[in-house]
């Protein structure tokens, strides 16, 4: 598209306006890119709505599929499991990730291609290999420890109410995400300067990062728990391969008996997911020009 | 020295949650069960047995269908986010294209999947609105097929190119542009000595990007077509959850040893590939 772009431009430059010309020609296939685009993008959402809000008894339109969500069998619980799961990976990821990228980038530079690397291998990794190994390391429990601490320890991690696995693991996975955010967040604002004050004016560092660190973070904290909190919602995978009922492995389970409820759901969580993402883009405006102004 | 301690967590964390698995999975991959006596012995007949019949067919799906919807999902991807960023008065659709992506690019793929079988599923509205009402049918076409799941993929991958690219795109200063045409460039040869150079090394990043997410997606296809698909992560799926078979599981940690080395050479010529770019950029 960069190319076609190039060659009306070729085509049409006169003269005398040679860059309006251009953007003249150039408009056309903007139009056509986000028309066939936006026809894809819009029509399976809005074949779903149609789809689950048909009437097909009486014809007409009803929110009977809608109005049978909370009651519908298991989907309390595992939604329930689904959030916990998400706010428990969010506190567990930024623990374990705040203070890493603020030590690597005030006080350990020679470790920053380590880093950087070990946190982008989640992105090209396939999960399902990552869950296949884990499966592995579960099953030394029965195999190799029966009867001592760790396998009762690996035995606790996998308790179906709340498999404290899933986190562990999704923690890995939100990686990436999470370390580019962070680090984008450390680099614009000028925290190697604001933490220099801080400590010379006699802050502990537990003190800094609470005090200084996280208000200057809170856009790229927020963001990173946004990512995550979505990533583990959605997540199918490794709940599927490891065998515990989540949001996403509960919509899979029902879709064979229920297949306007299961529709229903996805584009319900689709659509609440992106207004809560929104709101937070717009919050995340309001409070930047508050700041600038 | 204290300060190293406080990496410590991150290191130990890393080792324990992605190291090590993958590390068991590559030892364990050569481990075989004996169907008689349950005995475990070292053995290379699970990384034999997934170079043919259908795990080799299934690595060359997944290839296939990965290699191709990155490439068109990069391609549509670029496009949508250049229309997105050069729309006049377009801060309101940008902002909607971008969260949006943000969504579609993270949600993961069952949602997507049930969406779409609403749509074009058999029992899906456009489906009965094509033949029932049209009279013209789908031509053949079922979405529990490669076209089909291609078809969806794109769905997240234009999202996930458009999430990428974006960044770059915005580094691509329009003084560049303007000191081009008064130098009398053609737009033509500013794509291909400004604007293309510049751009390369993040397109090719992102198009890998695309592809290691096709090639590692499970849930879509799983919520779509089940198992009937010659795809590595489905099989991979099958193995583990098949008690009839003695040694699947090996088979299972086989499979997805295959992927990560697969995987591991994709990068290396991704690596090779930037180096390459990047020489010819300075």
């Amino acid at each position: 598209m960069t190319l076609t772009e190039g060659l009306t431009s070729m085509g049409t430059a006169a003269p005398e306006t040679p860059v309006r010309a251009g953007r003249r020609g150039a408009g056309a296939w903007r139009f056509v890119v986000l028309g066939v685009l936006g026809v894809y993008f819009l029509v399976p959402i809005g074949a779903s709505v149609w789809y689950t809000i048909r009437d097909r008894r009486n014809g007409g339109v009803t929110l009977g599929t809608y109005a049978e969500i909370p009651g519908a069998a298991g989907f309390a619980d595992a939604f329930t499991r689904s959030l916990v799961l998400a706010g428990l990976t969010v506190v567990l990821v930024l623990v374990l990730m705040v203070p890493t990228v603020v030590l690597v980038n005030l006080r350990l530079p020679r470790l920053r291609t380590t880093v950087e690397l070990l946190t982008l291998m989640p992105l090209v990794l396939p999960p399902i290999a990552l869950v296949v190994g884990v499966r592995s390391v579960l099953s030394w429990a029965p195999d190799y420890f029966l009867n001592t601490p760790l396998a009762e320890a690996f035995f606790a991690l996998q308790e179906p109410a709340l498999p404290w696995i899933l986190v562990f693991v999704y923690v890995v996975l939100a990686l990436p995400f999470v370390y580019r955010a962070l680090d984008a967040g450390v680099r614009g604002a000028d925290l190697r300067t604001l933490t220099e004050a801080a400590r010379n004016l006699g802050a502990s560092w537990p003190r800094v990062i609470v005090s200084v660190v996280l208000p200057v973070l809170r856009t790229s904290v927020l963001n990173a728990a946004f990512l995550t909190l979505a990533l583990v919602l959605g997540e199918f995978t490794v709940a599927a391969i490891l065998g515990f009922e989540t949001f996403p492995t509960w919509i899979v389970r029902i879709s064979g008996s229920e297949p306007r409820l299961s529709v229903a759901v996805s584009v319900l969580s689709l659509l609440i997911t992106w207004m809560l993402l929104l709101l937070i883009s717009a919050l995340d405006r309001r409070r930047g020009t508050k700041e600038n102004s | 020295m204290l300060v190293v301690l406080g990496a410590l967590p991150f290191f130990l964390y890393v080792a324990v949650f992605l190291l090590l698995p993958i590390g068991v999975l590559a030892v364990e991959a050569f481990r075989a069960t004996d169907p008689v006596t349950f005995e475990e012995s070292w053995s290379t007949a699970s990384l034999a047995a997934i170079t043919e019949g259908p795990y080799r067919r299934a690595y060359v799906g997944s290839l296939q269908l990965s290699i191709i919807t990155a490439v068109l999902g990069g391609v549509l991807g670029l496009a949508l986010a250049v229309a997105v960023l050069r729309a006049r008065r377009g801060r309101l659709l940008r902002r909607l294209v971008l969260t949006a992506s943000g969504v579609l690019a993270n949600f993961g793929g069952v949602p997507l999947a049930f969406a779409f079988l609403a749509t074009i599923g058999t029992a899906g509205v456009v489906t009965a609105l094509l033949t029932d009402t049209l009279g013209l049918g789908l031509g053949g076409f079922s979405l529990a097929s490669l076209t089909g799941l291609a078809l969806v993929y794109l769905y997240f991958l234009i999202p996930l190119m458009v999430l990428t690219i974006i960044p770059a795109l915005e580094a691509l200063r329009p003084q560049w542009r303007e000191a081009a045409d008064n130098l009398g460039a053609s737009g033509w040869q500013y794509w291909r000595y400004v604007g293309g150079p510049v751009l390369a090394p993040p397109v090719i990043g992102a198009t890998m990007l695309l592809f290691a997410s096709a090639f590692a997606a499970y849930a879509t296809a799983r919520a779509l077509v089940g198992s009937s698909i010659p795809l590595v992560t489905l099989q991979i799926a099958d193995a583990l959850s098949s008690n009839v078979v003695v040694g699947s599981e090996n088979l299972g940690k086989a499979l997805a040893l295959g992927m990560v080395v697969l995987i591991g050479l994709v990068m290396i010529f991704y690596a090779w590939v930037q180096r390459r770019t990047q020489r010819w950029l300075s």
